[in-house]
Parts: C-alpha cells; sequence; structure tokens
C-alpha cells in the first residue's frame, strides 16, 4: 500500500497516469492544467517514456492517435478551448475504435472565458464536439483521491472497450491540495509485447501476417452502417456496465440535489446547512456523466418535492436530470457560471425557493 | 528464362480506384519498390492523407493507418514515439500538406522527426472535385478559380519543398516529377534517399512529387502529362534542395 502524500491535483492526475502503466503523453500549454504538462515533461522519460509538446491541441490529440495506434498507452489533457479543439480528434478515434485516456480540468466558457474552475464543459464532454455517432465515456471525480483512484480503471476501460475515456475534472481539482494515496505502479508494457497484447496495432508485418489498417472511412453506406452499428453495441453495454454513481439520504429526504465534482462536495456542506434547518436534502453525485446514472432517480422517494441541479454552467446537466426524473418532480437550477464556485449558503437557499419556503 | 518484371510485393493485388491516367499509382508502386528492395516491408508503418490517397491502404502492403485532414505529420510523430524502431512515412496531397496541414507539416519538420514525408503536388484538390489549391497555378482553371487563379486575390502558388528546406530538421528535401520514364528514375532515387535518411535517424526526409491530375485539370493522360512538364516544372524547379553527407 502506498502511503499518504500531500499533492497538487495536476500533478497527481499525472503521476497517477504514470502509475496506471501510460508512457507517451503529448501536450499543449493552457491554464489551468499546465501542471500535468510540465510533470509530464520532467517525468515520464525517467519512467522510459515519450513527451512531445505539441504545436497546437489538433496536433496533440493527432500525435496521441499516433502513438495509440502504434500500440503505446497514451494519455492527454488540455482544458476547455483546448479540449474544443481535439473534437475532431475525439469522433476520429471512436471511429476508428483506439483507447485513450483524456483529462479535461474545465475553466470558464463559452470562447476563451476564463481560467477560473467552470463545469460548463457538460454538453461538450457528454453530447460531443465532434461529427457523427459516438461517445467519450465520461468520469467525473468530485476529489483528487477520486481522480487517481479512477485513473487506472479508465485505462482499463478505454483498453477494454477500445474507446477512449475521459476524466471531467475542473480547475478547482487541479489547482487544490489533498492529501492521498496514489495507486500501485502497473509495469508498462514492453514494445514486443504488443502485438499480443494488441493484435490490431500497427507494428510492422514482420512479413509474417496480413497488413493491419486502422482506417474511419466507409464509402459503401451500409459498410458504414454496419460499423456504426457495431459500435453503438459498444455503448450500449458501457450503458449497463459504466455507471457509477453515489447517493446520500434520499430515502426521508424533503429536496433532492443532483450535482457532480467539486460542486458535489460544495453541495454536501449545504446538506448540513439545511439540516441544521430542519429541511432534509439529499444528493445524488453522478460519477459517469456518461452514461449517466438515471436509474439513480428511481430511489428518489414520491414524497420528494424538488430536484435541484447544481451546477457551474447554466442548467446543462438539468437535461440529464430531466430525462432521470421523467416528469415525477418539479426541477430548478443552482449555479454560478463565469469562474465563481457557488456557496453552500447559496445552494441552500436555492433549495428553499424550490421548496417554496418564505426566509 | 530471365525474369524481367515483376509485381512488387509491397503492392497488393487490388485495382486502384485512381482515375486514368493519375499519378497515384507510379507514386504508391515507386515506395513500395523502394521498401521491398531494402527489405523494409515488414517494418514499415504507413499514414494515408485525406484525398484520393486516403485510399492508399487498400494497395500498399505495409501496416497503414488513415489520418484526419493535414495531420498526418502529428500522427506519424506518435507513431514514432512509440515505435522507434520502425520505417515511418505520410502519404500526403497538396490540400492535405500545403493548406489545412500546414502547422503538422511545418513543426514536424522543426522537431527533426525521423520519418519521411511524400507529398504529391497536382495543384489542385482532386478528391473534392477539383477546387483550387494552395500549389494551383497563377491562372489555373479551377472550380473555386473559374477564370484561372489571380494572385491578388489567391496568392501565388506555395513551394512547399522551398519552405521545409529553410527548416534545419529537414535535413533532405528534393522535388521530382513524374511526367517521364527518366524522371519517374530520378524520383525513385529520391525516395530511396530519404528512405536512407531515415534509416540513419539523420533527420525529417521530404519528397515532392509533381503529379497530374486528369480528371480535374480536364486533360486526357497524355496531355496531362505535358501540361505538368511545360507548367509545373517552370514554377516547380526538380532537384535536391537538401541532402546530408551521409547519403549522397
Amino acid at each position: 500500500m502506498s502511503e499518504k502524500v500531500l499533492m497538487k491535483g495536476n500533478e497527481a492526475f499525472a503521476e497517477a497516469a504514470i502509475r496506471s502503466g501510460c508512457r507517451y503523453y503529448f501536450g499543449y500549454p493552457i491554464t489551468p492544467q499546465n501542471e500535468i504538462t510540465e510533470y509530464m515533461s520532467r517525468e515520464l522519460g525517467k519512467a522510459g517514456g515519450s513527451f512531445v509538446q505539441a504545436e497546437s491541441e489538433i496536433a496533440a490529440i493527432s500525435m496521441a492517435y499516433g502513438g495509440a495506434v502504434a500500440g503505446g498507452k497514451v494519455f492527454i489533457s488540455s482544458s476547455s478551448p483546448g479540449i474544443a479543439l481535439m473534437q475532431e480528434g475525439f469522433s476520429f478515434i471512436c471511429s476508428t475504435e483506439i483507447p485513450l485516456v483524456i483529462l479535461n480540468v474545465s475553466r470558464g466558457g463559452p470562447g476563451v472565458g476564463s481560467i477560473q474552475p467552470g463545469q460548463a464543459d457538460y454538453y461538450q464532454a457528454t453530447r460531443g464536439g465532434g461529427n457523427g455517432d459516438y461517445h467519450l465515456f465520461v468520469f467525473a471525480p468530485s476529489s483528487i483521491q477520486e481522480a487517481v483512484d479512477i485513473m487506472p480503471k479508465a485505462f482499463q476501460i478505454a483498453e477494454e472497450y477500445r474507446n477512449p475515456v475521459m476524466i471531467l475534472a475542473d480547475g478547482v481539482l487541479g489547482q487544490m491540495m489533498e492529501p492521498i494515496i496514489l495507486p500501485e505502479p502497473i509495469p508498462a508494457v514492453k514494445n514486443e509485447d504488443i502485438p499480443k497484447i494488441k493484435p490490431w496495432a500497427l507494428t510492422g508485418t514482420k512479413e509474417a501476417r496480413p497488413h493491419n489498417v486502422i482506417k474511419s472511412l466507409y464509402l459503401k453506406p451500409e459498410e458504414l452502417e454496419d460499423r456504426i452499428l457495431e459500435i453503438d453495441r459498444k455503448y450500449q453495454k458501457a450503458k449497463k456496465e459504466l455507471v457509477r454513481y453515489e447517493t446520500i439520504g434520499l430515502e426521508d429526504a424533503e429536496i433532492v440535489f443532483v450535482a457532480y465534482g467539486s460542486t458535489a462536495r460544495i453541495t454536501e456542506e449545504a446538506i448540513d446547512l439545511l439540516a441544521e434547518e430542519g429541511v432534509k436534502a439529499g444528493l445524488i453525485r453522478p460519477v459517469s456523466l456518461w452514461p449517466f446514472p438515471y436509474e439513480a432517480f428511481d430511489q428518489i422517494p414520491g414524497t420528494v418535492k424538488a430536484v435541484v441541479s447544481v451546477e457551474l454552467s447554466r442548467g446543462q446537466m438539468m437535461d440529464d436530470v430531466k430525462i432521470g426524473c421523467s416528469g415525477r418532480f418539479p426541477i430548478s437550477l443552482s449555479s454560478r457560471v463565469g469562474g465563481i464556485l457557488i456557496t453552500p449558503p447559496e445552494i441552500a437557499a436555492d433549495a428553499k425557493e424550490a421548496l417554496g419556503v418564505k426566509k | 528464362m530471365k525474369t524481367v518484371f515483376e509485381f512488387s510485393k509491397g503492392m497488393l493485388p487490388e485495382e486502384t480506384t485512381y482515375c486514368p491516367g493519375c499519378t497515384h499509382g507510379i507514386s504508391h508502386r515507386l515506395i513500395m519498390e523502394v521498401l521491398e528492395e531494402k527489405g523494409l516491408l515488414g517494418e514499415t508503418i504507413g499514414v494515408a492523407p485525406i484525398g484520393c490517397s486516403i485510399m492508399a491502404h487498400h494497395y500498399m502492403n505495409v501496416d497503414m493507418c488513415e489520418s484526419t485532414h493535414g495531420r498526418a505529420p502529428a500522427i506519424a510523430t506518435g507513431i514514432r514515439r512509440v515505435q522507434p524502431d520502425k520505417i515511418i512515412f505520410t502519404y500526403q496531397g497538396d490540400g492535405d500538406l500545403a493548406s489545412i496541414g500546414t502547422g503538422e507539416i511545418v513543426h514536424a519538420a522543426h522537431r527533426g522527426e525521423k520519418f519521411t514525408t511524400f507529398f504529391i503536388n497536382n495543384a489542385i484538390y482532386g478528391m473534392t472535385g477539383g477546387q483550387m489549391a494552395p500549389t494551383s497555378l497563377i491562372g489555373q482553371k479551377t472550380t473555386t478559380t473559374i477564370d484561372g487563379r489571380k494572385q491578388e486575390v489567391s496568392g501565388k502558388p506555395i513551394r512547399m519543398a522551398e519552405l521545409l528546406a529553410t527548416i534545419d530538421g529537414a535535413v533532405f528535401v528534393e522535388r521530382v516529377s513524374l511526367h517521364s520514364p527518366a524522371n519517374v528514375r530520378k524520383a525513385k532515387k529520391a525516395i530511396q534517399k530519404a528512405i536512407e535518411v531515415q534509416e540513419k535517424r539523420l533527420g525529417f526526409s521530404f519528397v515532392e512529387i509533381l503529379s497530374t491530375c486528369p480528371t480535374n485539370w480536364g486533360y486526357n493522360p497524355v496531355k496531362a502529362l505535358e501540361w505538368l512538364k511545360d507548367n509545373m516544372i517552370p514554377y516547380y524547379p526538380l532537384g535536391n534542395l537538401k541532402c546530408p553527407g551521409e547519403v549522397k
């Protein structure tokens, strides 16, 4: 068991990726995730891997695809506008079924926005900004510990499903420090073992097998439809296997919050504040944002008077909350944007307004 | 009996989808012949572009992947990190490399990436139906310059070989043409040298191959070869711009 260490989120994410067996990282500077790129530039070489500072996020995601088609375990990180530039690559990598782990340390938007924390990349992460029928598997940790625990699983899921996994953190998690226990290091895959582990990878035929081809273009509509349906079968399987969430106090709640990431931790404090005033509040904390834990909403008792989506965005997750509630409860939004963190009293006030409690 | 002609093991027994008179087939074969002669077919990884030659992997008998538009040099960069012992090449057209992919090719050259880029310059966008490329000549009629390319609107055609030759990391840069048998032989020599530069890990190697697009130029195959010779070569001079001493 590793000992407890105090680490900044971004550095912990990077170290956790290396310990998960990642040996290839391609990055482009963008705040608030630069510590990851810097950490990888220092540490990946020592671990026997390679770091490239790309000329753009578009090049970085393309390099990541290149490393992964050649059989490497690849990790890539950026922040909101940089992730926007990578969407071309995400769609392409999903279509070619290449494993990859992506970290978004998200910040305020739209556009250049701000470098303060934000959660307004919810649609971008869960609906995709790229073209076509594809999904990233998206996990949103609410602590640095949870993020580093998710990291080895993210690599495992990416390789098993041959689909990119995104860890959606935010500037709070990236920039804060917490005591954590890092995952046990997994040894890196030796190059000579790649053909056995990933027989599809581009490793050279040695003139001993037919050539491997990784492709995205299907000019015959029937062939493309077959491909899309084949990939969709993975997404349907993921909806059964990859849903993760936590609930707090749903049983006797009058009001239920839905919150993810660092906002979920702030919401827990709001629940304590409300308890002091005699209001019983519960929480659904989605950990997987795609697939979204719609089934968690079946656990909300019919006596609940209101459901509140707490997010640092203008009701993006609320769309999924509405699907989850299926019209059973009134739904409202509790939100701050622009890089401002919402406070527990603000959440509590929004909850009381939703309950019709006059202050 | 002496064998005077054989199919290359580097080419799969497929009929290509390229138009009659298109020189992609010659470029494909020259690259594959060089790799076969050097015994490198089993050690090679290729990256196909967006454009007509996205189909290259149907014909080239080496491990290959498709690429997003213009990103092949970044993809090859990633492949190189994971497969340091392989021969890696990108095969890119002029829309792919000289327009949407200028950032990727310039920075791959700048980093001195140890792979080879074969740049097919036919002065037009082929697959999308004959639009102006950055390499289209002044006065050349395309579907987006129906009165001919005008310098005051679109600038002059970009000379990628000369541009890349200014970058220290690009150690081998040569422009060749496929308009005659003698030039095809010269093209093969340049490809051999470019691969040798990569085998010796001397830096980035680049071969620009002047090619035809009879369909979108609106000429028959013979006339297309003549048009290349009479119009492209005066603007895109043939020859070696850079070659390291180790392979001379």
